[in-house]
């Protein structure tokens, strides 16, 4: 039925398209390849070895566990002041709490090295905070923490949840009550997305963690470009394809929320 | 108002914010503003030539970057938007969305990878016509990077804002005889105009701010977030790493912002 469109714009439309996804998937390729050949200026002939994966773990293995606990405490504490906040984002929309969720965004939208630079000038002088991991926590906390607020935010609105509550406000249960056993529940999905952003964003930063690290608090990218600035092509690749492994869980639960979510607003409308 | 005695659910969030970000980003602008040899680091980074150099480098290589973005994703965005059922669509739509979650680092080695000395570009160029072509570690990787990095995002936002235009109005005006191309021009870019200005903002603005990208690239490049680096890290200016943090930081929100304000008052107006 897409006559609307002409035959010459459905063309070049695909054209482009295809030509984008080989621009983007072409070096990730690339790079899973170099990672597991023995020789990549020789090429794929060379053969294929696990050998680069090896000296990987053994060189950054560190660094792929300090960044998993950075993860998974950034959302631990992602999870404690978001979710509340974004309840209460969603009973009150006036414009004092619009500016608040504003102003929450901030330190995505500002580069991270202003942030990285505010931190350390600040609390940098603070005793053993500046070698601990935890700063690197709180930086990736504040990068976050919108895109945990945005998501939970989102199935909170609309699901009547403000009425269930009220109607077990005045049946005496006590706000925490009511917040753990009706608000969290109802907005699951959206929690769960958060979540998984959160992970997925904390596992890969890099411009607030390069000026927040020190040689004993490396993360996964810190790691990585010391390799692509120090170690042989095959190494950086074999490292670059030990993140995509890290990063693929994450995608695919996402993707999958996504999913669900689309065919639940598709049988509510049906319904 | 009950809704009141929430207010407190919002203390962590709030507190973390002014404790860790507000507080110390007022004190970041006040370092800028100590005096150093008599005048503050504002005054330095105003009337030092590099610095604007450097500042004009990255707003000329960001705008064409999201240029070069918005020009890429429409014809994609539009393409995915009116065919929403083909074999292999969900694999092609994966494989576009797959780089999203790549930092700016990975993106750099993977231009590399492509455009750099051992990469495929150079190896195709030597084979066809014996010259080398090497174009990663200077403007012209960045300008890749930039690209790669801001196609997934700009995508997506064009393809759900065409998905929710109303074919009943390309309709009559083929109808009552309009081009393809009239068509196009009247009816589909003005309602696409907020989607283009919102995904336009946000790659403008991480293009301001990348750093991860520039890193693995090359230190040399003249780029504002490589200058304040090396000024922190290099120099220890720690005053003029401050000043050019929240000059890059205010150019960057005043884009957005204008940016929001745009495409808001658009929204308003197709509506009245």
């Amino acid at each position: 039925m897409n006559t609307l469109h002409s035959k010459t714009d459905t063309r070049l439309g695909l054209a482009i398209t295809l030509a984008v996804a080989a621009f983007l998937v072409g070096p990730v390729v690339l790079s899973i390849l170099a990672g597991l050949t023995k020789n990549y200026f020789v090429g794929i002939s060379s053969g294929l070895t696990l050998r680069w994966v090896g000296q990987v773990w053994d060189m950054y293995d560190a660094t792929i566990w300090r960044s998993l606990i950075v993860a998974l405490l950034t959302l631990v504490i992602c999870l404690l002041a978001g979710v509340p906040a974004a309840w209460v984002l969603t009973l009150h929309r006036g414009r004092l709490a619009r500016a608040f969720e504003e102003l929450l965004t901030l330190p995505v939208a500002v580069p991270g090295l202003a942030t990285a630079l505010a931190l350390i000038i600040s609390w940098g002088t603070v005793h053993g905070l500046r070698t601990s991991t935890l700063f690197i926590v709180i930086g990736h906390v504040l990068f976050t923490l919108p895109f945990m607020v945005r998501s939970a935010r989102a199935s909170m609105t609309g699901a009547g949840l403000a009425v269930l509550d009220e109607a077990a406000a005045t049946l005496g249960a006590s706000r925490l009550q009511r917040f753990l056993t009706i608000v969290v529940p109802n907005a699951r999905p959206g929690i769960l997305t958060g979540g998984l952003t959160v992970l997925t964003l904390s596992i890969g930063e890099f411009n607030l963690t390069w000026l927040l690290h020190t040689p004993l608090t490396q993360t996964l990218p810190v790691g990585l470009a010391d390799s692509y600035a120090s170690m042989r092509l095959e190494v950086a690749s074999a490292y670059t394809l030990v993140f995509l492994l890290m990063l693929m869980p994450l995608l695919v639960g996402l993707q999958w929320l996504a999913g669900l979510d689309a065919r639940r607003a598709a049988a509510g409308k049906s319904a | 108002m009950r809704r009141r005695g929430w207010l407190v659910f919002a203390a962590p969030a709030a507190a973390l914010f002014l404790a860790f970000w507000l507080l110390p980003m007022v004190e970041l602008a006040l370092r800028g503003a100590s005096p150093v040899d008599g005048h503050s680091a504002y005054l330095t980074v105003v009337t030092a030539p590099r610095y604007w150099r450097s500042l004009f480098n990255t707003v000329a290589l960001s705008l064409a970057a999201m240029a070069g973005t918005l020009l890429i994703s429409l014809p994609v965005g539009r393409f995915l938007a009116w065919h929403r059922e083909f074999p292999g669509r969900r694999v092609l739509v994966g494989l576009l969305m797959f780089p999203l979650s790549f930092p700016g680092v990975v993106v750099g080695f993977l231009i590399i990878l492509l455009a750099g000395r051992q990469g495929v570009i150079n190896q195709l160029s030597q084979w066809l016509t014996g010259d080398s072509l090497v174009f990663a570690y200077n403007m012209g990787g960045l300008f890749l990077g930039y690209l790669y990095f801001s196609l997934p995002r700009t995508i997506g936002v064009i393809e759900v804002a065409a998905m929710q235009l109303d074919a009943s109005l390309l309709e009559a005006a083929r109808t009552l005889g309009a081009s393809p191309w009239r068509r196009f021009a009247d009816i589909e870019l003005p309602a696409l105009r907020p989607a283009l200005i919102g995904a336009g903002a946000m790659s403008f603005a991480t293009n301001m701010g990348a750093f991860g990208t520039v890193f693995t690239l090359g230190t040399n490049i003249d780029v504002l977030p490589m200058t304040i680096y090396n000024e922190f890290t290099n120099y220890a200016d720690i005053p003029v790493a401050a000043a050019l943090s929240i000059v890059l930081g205010l150019a960057t929100w005043v884009v957005l912002f204008v940016a929001h304000s745009l495409a808001g008052s658009n929204e308003g107006g197709a509506g009245a």
